[in-house]
């Protein structure tokens, strides 16, 4: 263990260069992170989220029929894994071969892991020609399960990859195969399964639930003096908000921010007990649970008789919300447009001038600004928060330029990676990012995703990097004149 | 007729066969493959974002993809530098050999006669940079299969015969023509007398009967990757995935 606690070598030097940040690529270490797993599944998560509650019989077999099955039905993958050219362009843009050097966190050869299998049943020329082949077996699955789950399905691999190759699409195969033949992490169903029962990824019941937004609108009234409502189940209201739960629980001023908003706009709005998460940790899983999930966003809109649905400061949930018309919708019982983030939403009333702000009220911090992966690379709002963040604040700084935007680096646990046992994967992938921000010198790293929210300040702990890190609606909220 | 020429007879209808099969092999592989991709549904919209926001802009980002590389520029200029030179010579060698496969001679390739001519000096350069890139490198070296370096040994090893045939061992022109508009008029004659046109004409049979069955996908595959032949519109108008399942919601409520 003593390795793995010291991955990335410390001899590495990250420096900041009139091109960027200067991003030194670590020696290839076979193995290095090779024992860093997740907990496995639990029966009883299993069975709740319609997946096998142990190893199915004949597995190996099962296995190839649904690797089958989703080459008829994913052109992204059938093509992604005929066509690589294994060049490595995308071998040192991963955060995770960044930090571990593990050479299977290399995108292509975390995509071999697949492709290997692939040729062997399904490629018989390639086989004949030599390339690497191999049976589905345990040690397969056991190497799938290792490195599926270290990666985040960030996708920025596939920016520089000359036929835009999504490793996502292959993980995300890869990981429903497992889960099909009854094989997946803890984290993912337990989070999944929870949805089903309480609404919400953390499991806040409720009551709780409630609880906490009296909670928040009595400090509102503290700190403004304005009798500003968190709405819970309200039927008839104009905007359902769909945030991350975390919001609700440990990102409370992003929460309470959003309260201010829709005071200061005299919208009404309602949060539900039902759907109040906007996450979709269906989408680290499988296309059934990614779709149930969502639908229970749309269900609630439709019980409560809204008007439109929001969502709320998250990243992966903002990968979700964009498939919503194509997996439940279509969402016509909604007014366009729609899906909404939160942030084009603000930004655009921003621009109207519907706020009174005082820019001056967040003078005491130089923000920098994280682009989630889900945020920029799947979800199209590059300018958007950035928006946000010149309306609130004077002193905006941005991150070397191959750091952000469409190449921004993965916080380090997105993709279902968020779990305890990964703590050395996870600093090690949050590391880029942490360097990234040091040569920035900022004291408020704004972020619009719950992930990166509790990922990030864990991080730079780790890394001896002095920011805070917090919401971009939270600057609004700070130079909101009420 | 003694041995020597009956051995040669053999031989040339020997060659004739592998070259009817080797063209099968390459346009109904080829077509088949892309047409399957072409069949595979996209279930969601994964368009890399930001991505072109209407249909031309998407043909640019695809012809843009197809001819100068970008995603590679960003990614490493060195490689790119090999790559774009690999795939441009490549690209002038083969319309300097239409001229042996289409009568009369289109204007095109003759004012292109010119550059082409160099493309074969220049094309062992970055193939043999590709080569050396894949063995030198430690990340490349642990990726590469038996076909990567095959693929470029064929090349490098068809470029070198072509060479030899144009230059040193030169061989009969009007032979060589004779002999693959023969082919093309499904009324074939026996091939030149010449070793090292054989071993090139071989070797370029097997590079055809592999195309379809490996990587050199790429070279039509890269029109089929959803995430850079989509319109960046993910929300506006509704995009269907064709195969979209029922799933019971009733649980837990």
């Amino acid at each position: 263990m003593t390795k793995i606690a010291n991955f990335p070598p410390a001899t590495l030097e990250w420096k900041k260069t009139n091109r960027g940040l200067h991003i030194p690529v670590p020696e290839m270490d076979e193995h290095a992170s090779a024992p860093l797993t997740c907990y496995p599944c639990k029966a009883k998560d299993m069975q709740a989220i319609a997946l096998p509650t142990a190893r199915v019989p004949q597995w190996e077999t099962r296995a190839v029929e649904k690797l089958q099955e989703l080459l008829h039905k994913y052109r992204g993958l059938q093509v992604y894994l005929d066509i690589c050219a294994q060049c490595g362009a995308c071998a040192d843009k991963c955060q995770f071969y960044l930090g571990t050097g593990d050479p299977n966190n290399m995108p292509v050869a975390r995509a071999n892991l697949l492709r290997k299998v692939y040729r062997y049943y399904f490629k018989r020329m390639e086989r004949f020609a030599g390339a690497e082949a191999e049976p589905f077996n345990e040690e397969v699955l056991r190497e799938w399960y290792t490195y599926f789950y270290q990666c985040s399905e960030c996708r920025r691999c596939s920016v520089f990859c000359p036929y835009g190759i999504d490793t996502a699409e292959i993980t995300m195969a890869a990981r429903e195969i497992m889960a099909a033949i009854g094989v997946a992490t803890k984290y993912v169903t337990e989070v999944v399964a929870k949805v089903y029962e309480r609404g919400n990824n953390l499991g806040i019941p409720g009551p709780a639930w409630i609880d906490n937004c009296q909670f928040l609108e009595e400090e509102l009234k503290a700190e403004t003096g304005k009798d500003i409502r968190m709405p819970v189940d309200e039927v008839g209201a104009d905007v359902l908000l769909v945030m991350p739960s975390a919001d609700n629980f440990a990102n409370t001023d992003t929460m309470m921010a959003y309260g201010k908003l829709f005071y200061a706009l005299g919208v009404s709005w309602t949060t539900s007990t039902y759907a109040n998460e906007g996450g979709n940790f269906g989408l680290f899983l499988n296309y059934q649970n990614m779709k149930k999930v969502n639908r229970r966003i749309l269900d609630a809109a439709r019980e409560l008789k809204v008007k439109r649905v929001i969502w709320g400061e998250c990243g992966h949930a903002w990968r979700a919300a964009i498939y919503t018309n194509t997996l439940n919708g279509p969402m016509d019982f909604l007014d366009p447009p729609h899906p909404v983030h939160i942030c084009q939403f603000t930004a655009d009333l921003i621009q109207r001038g519907a706020f009174k702000i005082d820019k001056t009220a967040n003078d005491d911090v130089l923000v920098t600004y994280h682009d989630p992966c889900n945020v920029a690379r799947a979800g199209s709002l590059l300018e958007e928060p950035r928006a946000m963040i010149r309306a609130t604040c004077n002193k905006f700084v941005e991150m070397p330029a191959n750091t952000i935007r469409e190449k921004t680096f993965c916080c380090g646990a997105g993709g279902g990676l968020l779990t305890d046992e990964l703590m050395p994967i996870r600093m090690a992938g949050g590391k880029p990012r942490a360097e990234a921000c040091r040569a920035t010198g900022a004291t408020y790293l704004a972020t619009p995703c719950a992930i990166c929210k509790a990922q990030l300040p864990e991080v730079m702990k780790h890394w001896n990097v002095g920011v805070k890190v917090g919401g971009v609606h939270d600057l609004l909220s700070k130079a909101m004149i009420l | 007729m003694n041995d020597a020429a009956m051995i040669w007879n053999l031989f040339a209808g020997v060659l004739i066969g592998l070259a009817y099969l080797s063209a099968f092999a390459f346009v109904a592989g080829l077509t088949l493959r892309l047409f399957l991709y072409f069949k595979t549904p996209v279930p969601l919209k994964i368009v890399q974002t930001p991505g072109p926001k209407n249909a031309p802009g998407v043909l640019a980002r695809m012809a843009g993809d197809a001819l100068i590389f970008p995603n590679l520029f960003q990614a490493d200029k060195a490689l790119w530098l090999g790559a774009w030179l690999f795939h441009a010579c490549l690209l002038l060698i083969f319309v300097r050999h239409s001229r042996y496969f289409l009568y009369p001679v289109p204007e095109l390739v003759i004012d292109w006669q010119a550059i082409s001519i160099y493309a074969g000096f220049l094309f062992p350069i970055p193939a043999l940079y590709l080569l050396w890139r894949r063995m030198a490198s430690a990340r490349v070296l642990f990726v590469s299969g038996l076909p990567d370096f095959g693929v470029l040994i064929l090349l490098t090893a068809i470029a070198a015969t072509g060479m030899l045939v144009n230059y040193y061992a030169r061989a009969y022109l009007v032979d060589v023509k004779a002999f693959i508009l023969g082919l093309l008029t499904l009324t074939p004659v026996a091939p030149p007398q010449h070793p090292v046109f054989i071993a090139h004409f071989i070797l370029v049979c097997l590079l055809l009967i592999y195309f379809p069955f490996s990587k050199l996908l790429h070279a039509g595959g890269i029109f089929f990757s959803p995430t850079r032949n989509q319109i960046d519109n993910v929300l506006y108008p509704r995009y269907v995935n064709p195969w979209n399942e029922e799933v019971r919601i009733d649980q837990n409520r």
